[in-house]
């Protein structure tokens, strides 16, 4: 690393680092882009992260997929994660970061296993979105293995009022099959096969 | 048209969009077609863009510049508009159906590289997309020399990561470049300036899906549904107080009492329709007795001093808070607003603070007019119209509903000075 923030040692003209004069290891700043030797990063990642970046005509259009492959390997976006992703982009980690703290569904703090958004936007909220959340909170009380949200319109109003559950869409539902669905994800079995978004039919199709 | 065989789960296939005779269209335009065909078949169906703008889609592929260089195709998938989920059932159904439009489409626009921007919370439609596009690059219908021919085109799904914002088209570009999604001053316009600063044509999935029908059968066909200003099919998503929530494709000229009395069945036994929204949370929003009877097209809501925008209606019967619904509106553009601009960060921030007072009744009718206010100087002052999609609707239900608003203030009022 060099001890002048992100250029090379061997320029007499720029001023010096003074914890470098002081014998000091000079901070790692997240303005700087670490080396992939210094992050640790799980190959399966790093090969993950180059595949995206090949998708596109400028490797930083795969900073979203990126983070993504992140929160999937350690359930949400760790410190730790961003760096490893931003050595294998070349960017800096404050960038990334930049790009995570911006939308809602990439965390930037530890989250549950289980992820429960209950909308509770307009069409949702007069079908009784909000009575839905309040029983998605209590099912769940203190267990920190479930992460309950309420969500804006997750453009499935017409199953109002409806949760996405670890990334699927469940509606109608009653204010009861909370507590049945977060029994469902404690047991490992499937959740409300009844109310799968996939299972419904088109309302204007033949037999409606 | 475009939920024809939508019943059929083999549609998501391409075996199964093959049997209903799909892709023919692509292999007849890219073997047999000049882009400036098809461009001009689409110009001339009038197709209008059904995102929420309603642009005329030929005339804005027409807008890229001519010649050799990169150009780009995105189409938005980010449906996050409250009230609209009709791209989310076009997408899960019949991929193949807007695999073969950007195809189509980017034929017209001399684009070489396309993309599908899809909210991050669509997860299971991403993957139905996924697999589609995988099909698709099997069979050469994308990749280098489609299909024998001498054109090429990659095709890249992207999925979002939560922010209503990236629906806006420049925003959208940012997303995609890899950046916090803010949307950027125009002009210069996407068309000409947009992803990697090359020409770059945005389209919504369901007008991109509406492209193999139209080349197939050509613009005059198209022209024969609808009316003159808006012509085809629409697929409107109908939900709120209805029976029968869900996508129904329609005619455009409908009449508006068909599709909610009618087609999703209106409201509950013993309630009436008091209001509704017709074109998605940022339309204002339409009394009863005032929109129910007009025709459900672009220019006739647009004359009402409403709009289409995405076709998405939201009915609320006589059970519904308007008030309530108000601050619902509100707080969702506020904690979507992406903080760029003043007028859109403040006035959505404080609209919410001051309908909250509002509903608790530590507000005066004078309050009522500094919301109004407030809206109309968030309405022509921002970068893109997210604080306008607030303030339309906001202001509509403060001038259309202001006794409600008012007896709302008073009747919390009242309890607190009984309590």
């Amino acid at each position: 690393m060099s001890p002048v923030d992100g250029i090379g040692i061997d320029n007499p003209d720029l001023p010096v680092d003074r914890a470098v004069t002081e014998g000091r290891v000079p901070d790692r700043s997240p303005q700087e882009i670490p080396e992939l030797h210094e992050v640790d990063c799980p190959d399966e990642l790093r090969k993950r992260i180059e595949e995206l970046m090949g998708r596109y005509p400028d490797r930083r259009s795969a900073s979203i997929p990126a983070l993504w492959a992140v929160q999937r390997l350690y359930g949400w976006c760790t410190p730790e994660g961003i760096r490893q992703a931003a050595a294998v982009m070349r960017v800096t980690p404050a960038y990334l970061e930049s790009v995570a703290s911006f939308y809602d569904l990439l965390h930037t703090e530890p989250v549950g296993t289980h992820k429960v958004a209950v909308c509770t936007n307009i069409s949702c909220w007069m079908r009784g979105g909000d009575e839905l959340l309040g029983a998605f909170r209590a099912a769940a009380g203190a267990d920190t293995d479930f992460f309950v949200t309420g969500f804006e319109c997750l453009g499935a109003c017409d199953i109002a009022p409806m949760a996405s559950i670890d990334e699927r869409y469940f509606g109608p539902l009653e204010a009861s099959e909370a507590a049945t669905a977060i029994e469902q994800l404690r047991a490992g079995a499937e959740v409300l096969p009844e109310k799968a978004l996939e299972k419904r039919p088109l309302p204007g199709g033949p037999d409606a | 048209m475009l939920l024809k065989n939508a019943e059929d789960p083999a549609l998501r296939t391409l075996a199964g969009y093959r049997g209903y005779g799909g892709y023919a269209t692509l292999e007849k335009a890219y073997k047999e077609m000049e882009a400036d065909e098809v461009l001009k078949e689409l110009e001339d169906s009038g197709l209008r863009g059904r995102g929420g703008a309603g642009f005329a889609m030929g005339k804005k592929a027409s807008f890229l510049p001519r010649g050799e260089m990169d150009k780009y195709l995105c189409c938005n998938a980010d449906e996050s508009e409250p009230g609209a989920f009709k791209d989310r059932e076009l997408m899960q159904r019949n991929p193949h159906q807007l695999i073969e439009g950007i195809a189509i489409a980017a034929l017209a626009a001399g684009a070489g590289h396309a993309f599908i921007f899809i909210r991050g919370e669509y997860d299971s439609q991403a993957d139905v997309l996924d697999a589609a596009v995988a099909e698709a690059y099997e069979a050469g219908y994308l990749g280098k020399g489609i299909r024998g021919t001498r054109r090429d085109l990659e095709l890249v799904v992207h999925r979002g990561a939560g922010a209503y914002i990236c629906g806006e088209e420049t925003a959208l570009l940012d997303a995609l470049e890899g950046k916090r999604g803010n949307p950027r001053l125009k002009p210069p316009f996407p068309a000409v300036q947009g992803l990697y600063g090359g020409p770059t044509l945005i389209n919504n999935v369901e007008t991109l899906s509406n492209v193999p029908h139209i080349v197939r059968n050509g613009a005059e066909w198209f022209r024969g549904f609808g009316t003159e200003q808006s012509p085809g099919t629409k697929v409107v998503s109908v939900s709120g107080c209805v029976r029968r929530p869900g996508n129904y494709e329609v005619e455009l000229g409908i009449s508006t009492r068909e599709l909610i009395m009618g087609l999703a069945g209106g409201p509950a036994e013993e309630r009436e329709v008091k209001a509704f929204y017709p074109g998605g949370s940022s339309s204002p929003v339409l009394m009863a007795e005032e929109g129910l009877d007009l025709p459900y097209s672009f220019e006739a809501m647009a004359e009402a001093g409403s709009m289409l925008g995405s076709g998405s209606i939201i009915v609320a019967d006589d059970s519904v808070s308007i008030p309530h619904m108000a601050l619902r509106t509100a707080r969702f553009y506020h904690h979507e607003s992406c903080g760029k601009c003043t007028p859109c960060r403040e006035g959505t921030n404080w609209t919410v603070k001051m309908l909250e007072r509002v509903v608790r009744g530590e507000a005066t009718p004078m309050d009522l007019d500094i919301v109004a206010s407030v809206q109309e100087n968030i309405i022509g002052h921002c970068l893109c119209v997210l604080g306008d999609s607030m303030a339309m609707p906001v202001g509509a239900m403060v001038r259309k509903f202001r006794d409600e608003f008012e007896a709302v203030i008073a009747a919390a009022q009242g309890e607190a000075v009984a309590a």
